[in-house]
């Protein structure tokens, strides 16, 4: 969105409801292993915080993505999930098998590293193609 | 040139019902406590999956610990998906890309 359609009080809220979205994001990923939530919810939740913030306060918005960020932070996180996935293939462990990572702790302590881990993976990835879907719809004179 | 095209895809789609219609009918009923799931997978899981992957929440468990490759798969479709509508969008900006003005 290159015009922003903020007024004073749009602009009030969104200042102060984008921190606490953001946390919310990072919370629902974090918290995902005890309770409802994961990735792909925390993805979702994260976007919506930049898009608000482009949608109030434009392009120059303090939480923001732009240009190809999107869609490059979508392609690391997939990068992030397939590495943790694979890591443990050289260290002598099934697919996805957290267990076997070189690390100095107990292997079931392990797994819950290597659920967050992937979870990380699927937010950037979720978060990132929203974000680059938005983009590619609202930014019609930009060049690729 | 194009009827026969369309006619190999109607054949094609219709042999694709048919090979999964009959697939469906040799599917255990849903919740049957006799079907090999539910005597085999869902014990093991319900049984270890504290001690196997340290998770307090069965779905986590599942979803990114015994089945991590199902969800690489989602998070691919989900990338796939997201590449190709921008394509499509970014294509569709530029002028006569699809022979409009």
């Amino acid at each position: 969105m290159n015009r922003p359609f903020g007024t004073i009080i749009l602009k009030t809220f969104c200042r102060y409801i984008t921190p606490f979205i953001l946390l919310y994001g990072i919370y629902v990923l974090i918290h995902g292993e005890f309770s409802p939530g994961g990735g792909f919810q925390a993805g979702a939740v994260l976007a919506f915080a930049v898009i608000l913030g482009r949608l109030v306060q434009g392009d120059g918005a303090r939480v923001n993505m732009s240009g190809n960020l999107g869609i490059l932070t979508a392609a690391g996180g997939g990068l992030i999930f397939a590495a943790v996935g694979l890591m443990s293939i050289p260290f002598g462990g099934h697919l996805f098998n957290y267990g076997v990572y070189p690390l100095n702790m107990p292997a079931d302590e392990m797994h819950p590293l290597g659920i967050l881990g992937i979870e990380v993976g699927v937010t950037l990835c979720v978060m990132g193609v929203i974000i680059a879907i938005f983009d590619a719809l609202t930014r019609k004179d930009e060049l690729l | 040139m194009k009827l026969p095209l369309r006619a190999l895809s109607v054949l094609g789609c219709l042999a694709m019902i048919a090979v999964l219609y009959t697939a469906s009918t040799g599917f255990a009923e849903v919740g049957d406590p006799s079907s090999p799931a539910s005597t085999h997978v869902s014990p093991r899981y319900i049984e270890h999956a504290l001690k196997d992957t340290g998770s307090p929440n069965l779905v986590t468990a599942v979803l990114a610990d015994y089945r991590g490759y199902d969800t690489l798969g989602e998070t691919i479709v989900i990338f796939t998906g997201g590449a190709a509508a921008l394509l499509i969008l970014r294509a569709a900006d530029k002028k006569n890309f699809f022979g409009g003005d």
